[in-house]
């Protein structure tokens, strides 16, 4: 056994070394027009052929790691249970999912300036992961220029800011409505085609979207992005230490306690928040009603959900309208956080990252998906010294989940029937 | 004259930049006839080539070897066993396990392979775009001495030559050779292919290092052409790449060559009668175009959905 793998096993640790050493093992280094070659340190070095003495060494003893693998009780008791009945699920996460709004809602009063605006960002992600999940999850379209409908909210709520005067929460529908208008137009003639040309499409679309951005430099300012977006009111009162509009009035002064730059903060927390929660309510009712039941049978078989009578384009079309309209309603959202917004902002690695949110939890599962959210914009930040690894690690992150737990970490689970062959 | 000079000039640009894509463009082809999925991460093998090449022609250079085509040949032959160990490792981890299930997973999955391998690179290199030395310098200039000039370097002649070995050498290899013949066959019926006693995991790993060779080409190429590369270098191209594949056709060879030809001049005019920032807009719109109106483009057979 082990004779026969010793070839494989060289082969595979030879690759390993290739791949490896060449790009680890030299560091090219610009110095004026001149490129320098020099070593990496030692430790890269060791670290390479460690690695790929432990690539020989797993494919040399394969058969034996894998059996004593298989032997192995299973991790997860959880595993063979059967699909909780839906209402009680549905029962159950709407429990959690309460329990941890009303978390989210006294929290920000007990915690920093930071991590209320960190908090705030992981809420804009939740939005985007819980609209992208409609489109991915539900429907089955791959889209990947997803950012491109976050970017066209966000510069929506800048532009008529800048030009018109319109406030946040004029702008905050008109911002979501224009990117379901986006959403329709490209998805009208490209919904038609087969998955992974649906996927090459939008992501031809985002870097459009994106190089016009950059382009059309008198209305978006270019690369230089559009600044002085104003923060939302509440009912006419402003955040500032001083008014800035005529007719408005400013919050601390209208309560009558001391100024605080805090307060602008956690109210646009709130807002984000109160905006998550109505995505999320409203996306739950779309996937309880029909035409959420469309998505999902027209993603688990076209043909036969075709044969029933369903317009594959009108489903396709909803899930991805919709799917627009939320990254429309998240971008305002951040436009209005950041009070400044560029192209840089809506690059396809933002799409990357909601796409692999939505993988991790779970395609299809809101609770999985919000989960996921949380722990990919929040783990970076607490392992700050690994940042730079982040986007590393979601790489390998996502081809790992495919590999072994594509349903993703908490997948929706449904009752079902397996019927199994006649011998 | 000016006139033509000037749109000459363009066509030159645009031949030259297009006979790279399809050199790239070969590898989703390719890949795409046999199983039927979209290489993601084919535009980073490609940048790894180019990073490759531009390590050893650099080594070189600090060893004190000088002479051009053995610097070309040796920075070749790295770049192409680098990229080809790449191939074979990507399909092997990141493919072959999920083989077979639906559509999306593979994608997924080759869209995390492009994200790591892109990041691994940036990690290891740094982000900073890194001056790619032109190495074949000057070249032949025509039209008067007043008004435009029109120009032909003979780095663009290299690449023009290096294409046209590339693609006699494949076409030879896949009418004639044996495995070429195999991978005829696979990517016709996998199934019966197997059948037949083809050992078909083999085929599709050769497919997936062919291509990858043939990238690392590209990045040799294109490096030099464009004196520089960053670790995005190979996102766009592999777009570009891409596009050309389906223009002329996913799965057909001569359709790659072709597409990527007409990409390239597509592209080049655009900047020389646009602006070179729309460039980009151009091809995409142009694949868009291509996928609602052709689907199948300009050289593919048409798809039969079987149930």
């Amino acid at each position: 056994m082990v004779a026969q793998n010793f070839g494989h096993a060289l082969f595979c640790a030879m690759i390993t070394l290739i791949i490896s050493f060449p790009i680890l093992g030299f560091n090219l280094e610009a110095q004026g027009i001149n490129v320098t070659l020099t070593g990496a340190k030692t430790t890269t070095i060791i670290g390479v052929v460690l690695a790929s003495i432990i690539v020989f060494g797993f494919q040399l003893f394969r058969d034996a790691i894998m059996g004593a693998l298989g032997t192995l009780p299973r991790f997860n008791p959880l595993a063979g249970r059967e699909p909780m009945e839906p209402s009680r699920r549905v029962k159950l996460e709407s429990r959690i999912i309460t329990v941890l709004v009303v978390l989210f809602l006294f929290w920000p009063f007990m915690v920093s300036r930071g991590s209320v605006d960190l908090a705030t960002l992981v809420l804009i992600y939740i939005m985007l992961a819980l609209g992208l999940n409609v489109v991915v999850g539900l429907a089955g379209l791959l889209d990947l220029g997803y950012e491109a409908f976050y970017a066209v909210g966000a510069y929506t709520f800048a532009l008529l800011s800048r030009y018109f005067d319109i406030s946040f929460w004029l702008a905050l529908p008109i911002g979501a409505l224009l990117a379901a208008l986006f959403g329709l137009v490209l998805g009208f003639p490209v919904l038609r085609l087969r998955g992974d040309y649906l996927a090459i499409v939008t992501l031809g679309f985002g870097e459009i979207i994106r190089i016009l951005l950059n382009n059309w430099t008198n209305v978006t300012g270019g690369p230089n992005g559009i600044g002085g977006i104003p923060d939302p009111t509440l009912f006419g009162m402003e955040f500032g230490r001083r008014v800035k509009e005529e007719g408005n009035t400013s919050f601390h002064e209208t309560f009558g306690i001391a100024y605080s730059g805090e307060h602008k903060v956690i109210f646009l927390y709130l807002i984000a928040l109160v905006l998550a929660v109505i995505t999320a309510m409203v996306i739950r009712r779309l996937m309880r009603m029909p035409v959420g039941r469309a998505w999902e049978a027209l993603r688990e078989d076209e043909i036969a959900a075709r044969s029933l009578g369903l317009s594959r384009t009108a489903v396709k079309l909803s899930a991805f309208t919709i799917g627009a309209f939320f990254a429309g309603f998240a971008g305002t959202v951040f436009a209005s956080k950041q009070g400044f917004i560029s192209p840089e902002s809506f690059v396809f690695l933002e799409s990357a990252i909601i796409l692999a949110i939505v993988v991790l939890g779970g395609m299809g599962s809101q609770l999985g998906v919000i989960l996921a959210a949380i722990a990919v914009t929040i783990l970076p930040e607490l392992a700050r010294e690994f940042s730079e690894y982040r986007m590393l690690i979601f790489g390998a992150a996502m081809v790992l989940m495919m590999v072994w737990r594509p349903q993703g970490l908490l997948p929706m689970r449904r009752i079902h029937i397996k019927l199994n062959r006649l011998e | 004259m000016q006139d033509l000079l000037y749109f000459s000039q363009q066509l030159i640009n645009g031949l030259t930049i297009g006979s790279a894509y399809a050199l790239i463009a070969i590898g989703y082809t390719m890949v795409y006839g046999i199983i039927g999925m979209i290489n993601f991460a084919h535009g980073e093998i490609y940048m790894i080539g180019a990073y490759t090449a531009l390590i050893a022609i650099t080594g070189l250079a600090t060893l004190g070897i000088a002479w051009l085509p053995a610097v070309l040949i040796v920075a070749l032959i790295c770049a192409m066993i680098v990229s080809s160990a790449m191939g074979w490792a990507v399909e092997r981890t990141a493919y072959r396990p999920v083989r077979g299930r639906h559509r999306l997973i593979p994608l997924i999955s080759a869209i995390g392979m492009s994200i790591f391998l892109q990041n691994y690179v940036h990690l290891a290199q740094g982000s900073r775009n890194i001056g790619f030395p032109a190495l074949v310098e000057g070249g032949l200039q025509f039209g008067s001495g007043e008004g435009f000039q029109m120009s032909l370097s003979y780095m663009q002649i290299t690449i023009f030559i290096t294409t046209v070995i590339c693609m006699t050498a494949l076409s030879l290899f896949i009418s004639r050779s044996r495995i070429g013949r195999a991978c005829r066959a696979v990517s016709q019926d996998l199934g019966m292919a197997n059948l037949l006693g083809i050992d078909t995991n083999r085929i599709i790993s050769a497919t997936f290092v062919i291509g990858a060779a043939l990238a690392a080409v590209a990045g040799l190429l294109l490096g030099m052409y464009y004196g520089s590369v960053d670790p995005l270098f190979g996102f766009i191209a592999g777009l570009k790449a891409f596009t050309a594949a389906v223009l002329g056709g996913i799965g057909s060879i001569p359709g790659a060559m072709l597409g990527g030809l007409i990409l390239g001049v597509a592209e080049s005019l655009t900047s020389g009668y646009l602006s070179g920032e729309y460039k980009d807009v151009v091809s995409f719109g142009l694949l868009i175009l291509i996928l609602l109106f052709k689907p199948t483009g300009l050289l593919g057979k048409p798809e039969v959905e079987k149930i």
